[in-house]
């Protein structure tokens, strides 16, 4: 492919593909907003910020307040377990102690927060050359929605190592998060983060990570529970021939928002750059906020880049927010496109399934399954895989679907 | 002997410009064991006939009816239609992301007769019918139609056919964009359902190509929405030298 760009070369705007509002979304270079490790520099979100202005406000303030995690003795506020391949190694990291911090600088207030009150980060290390036998499964608990919890983990691929690091998150607390992850030269890694929070839970997370030479990121965000999830990757191409694969799976329900802001930058030469995200809506307050911001820099001369985000809407009412941004600072790129769609049920699928006997609640099972299913089969982790397909056939079930 | 009975059957089609009547006033009789070809220029309304036989919604039954063994057929839902013995070959067959062609063959199977197929036959149908079309049993995981080139997609549709055994199958433009060694392959699967089961079948096609492997027992000519003329085999003969001229001229074509 050669330049084959479907955008204009420098985004004037973004284009909102939002369902229904189709309003014009006002540009702020990604690069242009706040970093800064001091909470202080943020200040609360109003819900005007162009990077809050799709989050309910109201329900997600409680990560907001500068406090400490309300850890009790013997009673954290959320509880953390780690399993899986022996190989890996496992310590903590004050701030300032490196590597904290190296690819992490917080853009918005509960990052910060979340920053300044973790005193020891949790530091998990893949070790050079090491291939993990088994996926790292890190699971977090929170012990209740009106317990404040702040959290810093630092995902380290150490050269040439490959892996895959799960964190799920369960029961209900009110968090934020960082997940910082470095794939160091050569290395392989898959960081998967699954939200099955019970309906109440408010989880703000920032991602970052920074890929290098000849490294390869896999990241999957897998949202199904949760009352308010706002998690946000941001994913630095640094190295030459880096590549991230960036891919989301959310299914909202009645009452459940689910965000993510991704952030692709192209900062290497010869770096490949996949984006797809995909979202079923159920019930009628159902939300989904999709925002795909990509940026190919100077440097990133032979970029190849794409990104996508596809929903489908099964019930009256839900909505789905979907505004792909494409940057672009060098001509010469491979090739890099963007597409957003939200939809309801494709007739032809159903009409084609119904053709052959299938009946209509059937046959709209099918699709739905089919639609989430690209994601899940992306994954790479088979117990998780299964466990997924479980989940959407359960939330299938649970909603009531149209016919 | 079971019969499918087109009577002056009349259908619109919503466009942007508004209403259109696409056919006007189509009448076919066929039994079961008998091939109709319904040969016709482009926009002549052939594909209009087969998905208002299969009920796709977008086209409105103005008048008319379509019964089957004197059942009312415009009465049912597009998935009872196939349950009663109806199946539309599609001309342009639809992909259904993340559903495998195994998944969905054993769940359409599993509608159409009412209960899941025992195992290990099933699996052996399935494996005999895709070797007969010369398909590959890869194919079986990966998804309904997703990446097959056209002819991919036509052998699948003719596997349906052979797994799903209707009483009443409409082929429509099966044999377009194939080459003579699929056409020959997919000639064969046709000929072979209807031996197993005593099949009907109307066989849509712009070309006479396929007649040379599939025989007709009838061929009507589909002009301008309804059947100019209707004829045994030779016509199809008489239609490869002359082309649809004839009955084009004083013909309103869109
Ligand atoms: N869904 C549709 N929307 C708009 N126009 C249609 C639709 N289906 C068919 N038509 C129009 O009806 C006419 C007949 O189409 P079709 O049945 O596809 O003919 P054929 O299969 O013989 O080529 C054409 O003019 C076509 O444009
Ligand atoms: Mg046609």
């Amino acid at each position: 492919m050669t330049s084959a760009i479907q955008t204009p070369p420098v985004a004037p705007g973004s284009r909102a593909h939002s369902d229904g509002a189709g309003a014009f979304v006002p540009v702020q270079t990604r690069t242009e907003r706040t970093r800064s490790y001091d909470p202080a520099d943020f200040g609360v979100p109003a819900g005007t910020e162009v990077d809050w202005k799709h989050t309910p406000i109201q329900r997600i303030a409680g990560v907001f307040g500068d406090v400490e995690t309300d850890d009790r003795p013997g009673d954290p506020a959320v509880d953390w377990q780690l399993s899986g391949a022996d190989a890996v190694e496992v310590g903590t990291l004050a701030v300032g102690q490196a590597p904290r911090g190296e690819a992490f600088t917080p853009e918005d207030l509960p990052s910060a927060l979340a920053w300044k009150h973790t005193g020891e980060a949790l530091h998990v290390v893949l070790p050079e050359g090491v291939e993990l036998d088994q996926p790292v499964v890190v699971q977090l608990t929170g012990n209740g929605v009106e317990r404040r919890a702040n959290g810093h983990v630092v995902i380290e691929a150490k050269p040439n190592s490959r892996g895959t690091i799960v964190l799920r998150h369960a029961g209900s607390t009110t968090f934020a998060q960082n997940v910082e992850v470095l794939v160091r030269e050569g290395a392989n890694l898959t960081v998967v983060s699954v939200q099955e929070w019970a309906d109440d839970a408010i989880h703000a997370a920032a991602h970052q990570a920074r890929v290098g030479r000849d490294a390869y990121l896999r990241h999957v965000v897998v949202s199904f529970g949760g009352g308010v999830v706002r998690l946000n990757p941001s994913v630095e191409l640094a190295g030459e021939g880096s590549e991230a694969e960036l891919y989301g799976l959310s299914f909202s329900d009645a009452g459940q928002h689910f965000e993510s802001q991704v952030f692709l930058h192209h900062k290497g030469p010869h770096t490949r750059g996949d984006v797809l995200y995909k979202g079923a809506l159920q019930g009628e307050t159902a939300r989904s906020v999709w925002i795909g911001d990509v940026l190919i820099g100077r440097d990133a001369v032979g970029t190849d880049s794409y990104e996508a985000n596809r929903n489908l809407v099964l019930t009256p009412g839900a909505r789905a927010d979907s505004i792909p941004n494409l940057e672009i600072e060098t001509g010469d790129i491979q090739g890099a496109g963007h597409a957003s769609a939200t939809g309801r049920f494709d007739d032809e699928q159903l009409f084609y399934l119904q053709a052959r006997g299938i009946r209509e609640d059937e046959a709209r099972r099918l699709v739905v399954i089919g639609f989430l299913a690209e994601i899940v089969q992306k994954i790479g982790v088979p117990d998780l895989e299964a466990h997924l397909a479980e989940a959407i056939e359960a939330e299938l079930a649970g909603g009531v679907l149209p016919s | 002997m079971s019969v499918l009975e087109i009577k002056d059957l009349h259908v619109n089609v919503e466009t942007e410009q508004g209403t259109r009547e696409i056919l006007r006033g189509v009448d076919l009789t066929i039994r079961k064991g008998e091939i109709h070809a319904i040969m016709g220029p482009n926009g002549s309304g052939k594909s209009t006939l087969a998905y208002t036989i299969a009920g796709h919604p977008k086209y409105t039954v103005v008048s008319g009816s379509i019964t089957l063994d004197g059942e009312d057929v415009l009465e049912m839902s597009v998935d009872e239609r196939a349950r009663a013995g109806l199946f539309l070959a599609m001309q342009y067959p639809v992909e259904i992301p993340g559903v495998t062609v195994t998944n969905f063959l054993r769940t359409a199977k599993t509608a159409i007769d009412g209960q899941a197929p025992a195992v290990r036959g099933w699996v052996k149908d399935v494996r005999e019918s895709m070797a007969n079309l010369r398909m590959d049993p890869a194919f079986a995981e990966r998804n309904v139609n997703e990446g097959f080139s056209g002819g991919e997609k036509k052998r699948n549709e003719i596997l349906q056919l052979e797994l799903l055994k209707p009483d009443f199958a409409v082929l429509d433009e099966t044999d377009s964009g194939l080459d003579v060694d699929a056409l020959k392959i997919v000639s064969e699967g046709v000929n072979r359902a209807k031996e197993q089961t005593g099949l009907g079948v109307l066989l849509i096609t712009h070309y006479t190509r396929i007649l040379r492997y599939i025989t007709p027992d009838y061929v009507h000519v589909f002009v301008a929405g309804r059947v100019a003329e209707e004829g045994g085999p030779e016509l199809a003969d008489r239609l490869e030298e002359e082309g649809y001229d004839r009955y084009l001229d004083g013909a309103v074509v869109s």
